[in-house]
């Protein structure tokens, strides 16, 4: 299935499929390694739900909610791991 | 080999680039800006068996691309300036995204070493790493460090200076990464035009300028475009190939590219140089385990309150202590001078121009010291990125950052801090419309100069609910403040948000030194402008307020008073009570005949709409030296001579009973003096964040909508309060 990362629960797994973002906040999505075909987990939302927090990679990211909108992935299954 | 070199330091953010930069010089460093902007240049020298070593510091950046300043600066610094060789600091423990910088800046072709850093932590998350075969991969030397400890750091400079390359002239080859056939082919066709038309090739290797292109970088292609009709042709190339990879890919070059970047990363990794062993989630845990608890949703905004106000507190109970010492010493020094230098106007000018404004200024240095070292200690250990990431939601809503908060705080959020070390503070946004609406509007929070100002008028008039006022105040600069920003950011300083894509980095206890030096840095820095600016401008506001002085014959009406006095059969105390009297009154009427008074007789009129009058407006004026002049300029103004801003108690009973002051003009002078133009200190340290241009429109743009505010507030409660 797919949808963006701001769909995804606390402590999912998925896999990005496409970044759908223009302009700045592509490219700067694209430097910090969000790149179709990275495993990312959700590690984390700010108290107000807004940003979440993603490990990839080995890091620790934060997105805003209207960022994460244009990172679409593919839900992986929890028994991946 | 020559006796002298250049390295310059690379690396992303939390690297320990700075650590490593702070070992390897020492306090042999020197702080600067870059021409124009706000990111900071720092060069270090060391010595290495023969040779002389000059150390830059290029700021922190994830990637070579256009995208931040400081990214732009790093690649600048090594295009245009041409160190002999760049050493790139990599934390070994997320070596995939670290080498992602790597990989870029041996595209460039500048010889690089590879430094290994936090060897000691991957070694704890059972992670190993085989650099002799990462170096022969990537053909560049690689070593491990340690920062903290200092380990491996001349091996480093060692490793630096006996490249192979540097030995052999420093030429600069570039790596050449296939980005797919596609990409690959329209490299090839734009290389070939590009070192046809030696099309800035005088700067940038021909096979990067063509990478660029494709990557649509806003620098190049501004620079190519100035230089004429090849980059059009180029840009078609880049046009049409896009479309293609668009077709077939679904993808953009700039995607291609960087997705190439990362493969090429992860096939080097998998040849078994980076092997994890069981281990390795450890540090992850850890720092994962201690964000369950400071970022949860319900502790996480408790605890970062708590913190806030905990190190709020300790910055001016901490730099209480030493201030008071240097108020001491200034009040000492002025006295001994006043008993030196003979009466008169070289007197004035030495003790009230000079050691009074530059004493006062001086006064902050020990808050902005304390201030830092908390502010380096919660930015190094990694929890400032943690209280953006809480508070970015709510002040995203006004155009701000997370990052804005800390800024408000220091500058008084929480009543009674200061706007120099808040206005400093701003340094920790990196997104530049952001921290502009955050430096224009946090001086409107409650000082600690503006306090006593505040406390006189609520003493004289609202003495009953004295503790709610204040409370309205605090949250009246925290709505405007915020008001003012979304008001900003949506039309001078417009602008989609800057993206918060940001990393948390992993939680570390700070080194000393890095946290020390951070801090002198900041101290010396704001130490060098009292000096200069500074003590220019006391002396400005002293020359306002003491010239021209009284005229012969209105000095010699005082004088024969005076002799009145002395002559008429008093007892000493009285006589004593009568020549005091007629000093004030003398320092009223020369201040009032001064060029600050004859300002503020001139916008009386206009003044009024607010409530103010002539003496009320001569001590904005003063205010504009320090908010606490308010106070002592009334005192003066209302021939009590000096008022001691802690001792308000004989003028605010006579500004009480003054039939020109009511409840309403004590309120409108609340707000003008909440809003109005920062004190010349933070005008200074605004001008040194930002641009003169912003600091003076911040000057004149909070005096007029503070005196909006203030006729309106005068207007309303004249007529529902008596």
């Amino acid at each position: 299935m797919k949808h963006s990362i701001r769909n995804l629960a606390v402590n999912q797994k998925a896999r990005i499929s496409a970044i759908t973002a223009t302009g700045e906040t592509s490219r700067r999505l694209r430097d910090m390694g969000l790149i179709p075909g990275t495993e990312i987990k959700v590690v984390g939302r700010a108290p107000l739900r807004d940003p979440v927090a993603l490990r990839l990679r080995d890091f620790t990211l934060t997105l805003r909610n209207n960022e994460a909108d244009c990172v679409m992935v593919e839900a992986m299954e929890e028994s991946h791991e | 080999m020559s006796n002298t070199a250049t390295i310059a330091l690379a690396g992303n953010p939390n690297s320990g680039k700075t650590t490593l930069f702070n070992a390897l010089t020492g306090a042999r460093q020197r702080v600067g800006n870059y021409p124009g902007i706000t990111v900071e240049r720092k060069e270090g020298h060391l010595n290495q068996n023969e040779t002389r070593v000059k150390v830059i510091d290029l700021p922190g950046c994830y990637s070579l691309s256009s995208y931040s300043q400081e990214e732009l600066v790093a690649r600048q610094v090594v295009i245009d300036e041409r160190p002999d060789i760049v050493i790139d600091i990599l934390d070994a423990t997320r070596l995939e995204r670290h080498l992602y910088l790597a990989v870029q800046f041996l595209e460039i072709g500048i010889p690089v070493v590879l430094a290994l850093n936090m060897m000691d932590e991957a070694n704890k998350q059972g992670l190993r790493i085989d650099v002799s075969k990462l170096s022969s991969l990537l053909k560049c030397p690689v070593v491990k460090t340690v920062a903290r400890s200092g380990q491996g750091k001349q091996a480093a400079i060692q490793a630096a200076l006996d490249h192979p390359r540097i030995k052999s002239g420093g030429k600069w080859e570039p790596l050449e990464i296939s980005y797919g056939a596609d990409l690959d082919l329209a490299l090839v066709t734009m290389v070939e035009k590009i070192e046809g038309a030696a099309f800035l090739t005088d700067r940038y290797p021909a096979r990067w300028i063509a990478l660029k292109y494709l990557e649509r970088d806003e620098e190049i292609l501004a620079a190519g475009r100035k230089l004429g009709s090849l980059a059009q042709e180029l840009e078609q190339i880049v046009e049409k190939t896009a479309e293609h990879c668009q077709k077939t890919l679904n993808m953009t070059p700039e995607g291609l590219i960087a997705d190439y970047r990362y493969g090429l990363i992860n096939s080097i990794l998998r040849q078994d140089v980076l092997i994890h062993q069981p281990s390795r989630h450890e540090r992850i845990d850890q720092s994962t385990r201690i964000d369950s608890v400071l970022t949860n949703r319900m502790l996480g905004p408790i605890i970062m309150l708590a913190i806030l106000y905990a190190m709020f507190h300790i910055t001016f109970t901490l730099g209480e202590i030493p201030m008071g010492w240097l108020e001491g010493f200034f009040g000492w020094l002025g006295g001994a001078t006043t008993a030196i230098i003979p009466d008169g106007l070289l007197q004035s000018l030495v003790v009230s121009g000079i050691i009074d404004g530059v004493g006062g200024v001086m006064g902050f240095v020990p808050l902005i010291a304390v201030m830092f070292l908390l502010i380096s200690f919660l930015e190094d250990s990694g929890y400032m990125a943690r209280v953006a990431y809480m508070l970015d939601r709510v002040l995203r809503i006004f155009g701000l950052h997370g990052c804005s908060a800390m800024p408000f705080i220091i500058s008084g959020g929480i009543m009674g801090g200061c706007a120099v070390p808040g206005v400093m503070a701003t340094r920790t946004l990196r997104s530049p419309k952001e921290k502009l609406a955050t430096l224009i509007t946090a001086p409107f929070m409650p000082c600690g100069a503006k306090l006593p100002v505040f406390l006189l008028l609520i003493a004289a008039f609202f003495s009953e609910n004295e503790a709610q006022i204040m409370f309205l105040i605090t949250l009246f600069a925290w709505m405007m403040a915020l008001l003012v920003s979304w008001f900003l950011r949506s039309t001078l300083i417009k602008g989609e948000p800057t993206p918060f894509v940001m990393e948390l980095p992993p939680y570390r206890m700070p080194t000393l030194q890095g946290v020390l030096i951070h801090t002198w840095e900041r101290v010396w820095q704001y130490i060098k402008k009292a000096g200069t600016v500074i003590l220019a401008v006391s002396i400005l506001l002293w020359a306002a307020m003491t010239f021209p002085g009284l005229p012969k014959e209105a000095a010699d009406g005082f004088a024969i008073e005076r002799e009145a006095a002395m002559t008429a059969v008093l007892n000493e105390e009285e006589r004593e009570q009568q020549m005091i009297e007629i000093d004030n009154r003398e320092a009223q009427a020369a201040l009032q005949h001064s060029l600050a008074g004859r300002v503020g007789s001139f916008f009386e009129p206009i003044s009024q709409w607010a409530g103010f009058d002539w003496r009320t407006n001569i001590a904005l004026v003063g205010g504009f030296a320090a908010k606490e002049v308010v106070v002592s300029t009334l005192g003066t103004a209302y021939s009590l001579g000096e008022v001691d801003p802690e001792e308000t108690g004989s003028l605010s009973s006579q500004i009480a009973a003054d039939p020109n002051w009511s409840r309403a003009t004590a309120l409108s002078l609340i707000v003008f003096v909440l809003i109005y133009a920062p004190c010349f200190v933070t005008v200074v340290a605004m001008a040194k964040e930002s641009s003169w241009r912003w600091a003076i429109f911040s000057t004149i743009f909070n005096t007029a909508l503070g005196f909006a505010l203030a006729v309106l507030v005068f207007q309303l409660s004249s007529r529902l309060l008596i």
